[in-house]
């Protein structure tokens, strides 16, 4: 929980991670390319208070993120998201078992998600119905970018992910992370194109679709999509600590967001240890939209930030909230009007 | 002689700024993209970086392919080699540039087709990024109503590099550039409606914003990246040439 002049805020971070990216752990160069781009993202996006050295950044334990998140952090409840990235590193990038464990140790702070491969096809079918069973899965990460032998990615509306979806249906899980990562195969379509998510989002209604990253960079095509669809929401990771950097851009993403696909849609993620939760819950709660700009785009109110930072993911997450920081209507409403900003004619 | 060899470098840098990142719609020498260029007797070797090893091999080997077409367009140039260094398919890349393999001899089953309507995805969607700011300009100065923007034509645009950028992504997408066509249109030209024209703009607006966002952050993430380099924004141009080829 948050608080900052007298209000309250409960706080869901979407999107953490405990990963393994040691020199020891890497099968290949690619694991080192990859931890070595992610820790740039960190060093170019944080603020100077919050930078970790390289070593602690490639791995740092479940003390360390108990710490970071609930006890540094404000957060109330997490949800890991596994990347396993198996063809780059030896037991995966995302430590599966040690965040499991954390998770069960912690239930009430603490979801896991885990992933699949459609790639797999009916060995990976069995698998999920096996971790379903076992880790009691309400929702799954996809990476869509993973690469596999051959093949440097998937799209969401191939036959054999399609059946891996209508699985999830059947098993209970009803929150579908999205990853979209560049060098999808076949390498001549748009590699963050979103328009597969579009097509599923239409044919599986029972699930809720959250775009990571809110479509980065395709930013309007991710608006466009969760515009036609009630069932698409949008991340905040990678997009948030923009709001350090470059504050007039992170107005302009989240003057956008808020315009085309509205307050219920969007959910707050550090992707931790990426970013640590402290300073970006700090620094959203006090963001406005600069003076000058409040011409394109509406003041963000309270209520707003009250149900991205957790009342949006807890309603989507079954995550009970304690009375006091509920809002009087409910948050993450997937019925209401997804596009009001958009329907209405824009001043010129 | 130092006249010659300064024409001949600038010749290569206005060649390479013809090549854009196509996802950004800027060119590559002022993202920072082009690490070093070495004209030599044999030819010109040039050594391209990306903000990080996972951009996109796609628009990657785009950009290495351009800007090797741009540079054998220049006289005398000699063997034109270009090279992307720190990717994680750099060497599949700088093996089908060397070899002229073309994009599908360079990632075979990869590929399905080639990357032309990938091209032009970004093509569009650089038009469409214009096409805002050249409306944005001109209603800074001009207040308009929706039915006065949905009449623009090419020749109610001022004179300026808004209107330049305008007409060469109209050209790129095919559309005419008569003065007497209409400004604000749809993908394929087409004209909009007046109850669609609020719900255009307001789109064009986020395809602009997004567009201008990714280059600051392809910046900034280029710049991390590449702190600890002595090597900064602009491309090391080292000229070792003692033969009279490009003049």
């Amino acid at each position: 929980m948050y608080q900052k002049d007298g209000q309250k805020y409960f706080i869901v971070d979407g999107h953490v991670h405990l990963w393994d990216g040691r020199a020891t752990n890497h099968k290949n160069v690619h694991g080192k390319q990859f931890i070595d781009c992610f820790y740039d993202y960190h060093k170019n996006l944080s603020p100077e208070e919050a930078l970790w050295d390289y070593d602690t950044y490639t791995y740092y334990g479940g003390d360390r993120l108990m710490k970071d998140l609930f006890v540094d952090g404000y957060v109330d409840h997490a949800i890991f998201q596994a990347t396993l990235l198996s063809d780059f590193y030896v037991t995966g990038f995302g430590q599966t078992e040690e965040a499991f464990d954390l998770a069960r140790r912690h239930p009430a702070k603490l979801t896991y998600n885990h992933a699949y491969d459609p790639r797999y096809g009916e060995a990976g079918l069995a698998q999920l119905r096996r971790d379903a069973d076992r880790m009691n899965l309400q929702g799954v990460k996809l990476y869509t970018a993973e690469w596999h032998g051959e093949s440097r990615g998937y799209k969401l509306d191939e036959p054999w992910s399609r059946r891996y979806l209508e699985e999830c249906i059947k098993l209970g899980i009803k929150n579908i992370h999205v990853h979209k990562g560049p060098t999808i195969r076949p390498l001549d379509r748009d590699a963050f194109d979103v328009a597969d998510v579009d097509k599923v989002a239409t044919d599986y209604l029972e699930l809720n679709f959250v775009v990571e990253h809110v479509g980065l960079p395709r930013l309007e095509d991710f608006c466009w999509i969760a515009t036609q669809e009630s069932n698409v929401y949008g991340g905040l990771a990678v997009a948030i600590p923009f709001i350090h950097t470059r504050p007039r851009y992170f107005a302009q993403i989240i003057g956008e967001l808020l315009y085309w696909i509205g307050e219920d849609k969007i959910l707050f993620s550090s992707d931790y240890a990426l970013w640590t939760p402290k300073w970006l819950i700090e620094k959203f709660v006090d963001f406005q939209i600069p003076e000058d700009m409040l011409g394109e785009y509406a003041p963000i109110t309270v209520e707003q930030k009250r149900k991205i930072l957790g009342l949006n993911a807890a309603a989507l997450y079954d995550i009970d909230v304690p009375a006091e920081l509920q809002l009087d209507e409910p948050a993450g409403q997937g019925g209401v009007d997804v596009a009001a900003g958009a329907k209405e004619s824009v001043s010129l | 002689m130092t006249a010659a060899v300064l024409s001949a470098e600038a010749e290569v840098l206005d060649a390479l700024a013809t090549v854009t990142d196509p996802e950004l719609d800027e060119p590559i020498t002022e993202l920072g993209f082009v690490r070093s260029v070495l004209l030599d007797d044999v030819g010109i070797t040039v050594h391209l970086r990306l903000p990080t090893a996972f951009c996109s091999p796609n628009f990657a080997y785009l950009m290495a392919s351009d800007a090797l077409d741009a540079l054998r367009e220049l006289d005398h140039i000699g063997e034109v080699r270009v090279l992307l260094d720190d990717h994680h398919d750099s060497e599949k890349i700088n093996t089908g540039l060397a070899a002229d393999a073309g994009y599908l001899g360079t990632f075979g089953d990869e590929a399905e087709e080639s990357l032309a309507a990938l091209r032009d995805v970004f093509w569009r969607k650089a038009h469409t990024a214009a096409m805002e700011r050249a409306i944005g300009s001109l209603m800074r100065q001009t207040p308009m109503d929706v039915d006065l923007i949905r009449r623009l034509t090419l020749r109610d645009l001022p004179e300026g590099k808004p209107k330049v950028a305008l007409l060469r992504r109209r050209f790129a997408i095919g559309l005419s550039n008569c003065p007497n066509s209409r400004v604000l249109v749809d993908d394929d030209g087409k004209s909009i409606p007046i109850e669609g024209v609020p719900l255009r703009l307001r789109f064009a607006k986020s395809v602009r914003m997004s567009m201008e966002g990714n280059a600051h952050f392809c910046r900034g993430l280029l710049a991390t990246r590449y702190a600890d380099d002595s090597v900064g924004a602009e491309p090391i141009v080292t000229n070792t040439r003692t033969l009279r080829r490009m003049q």
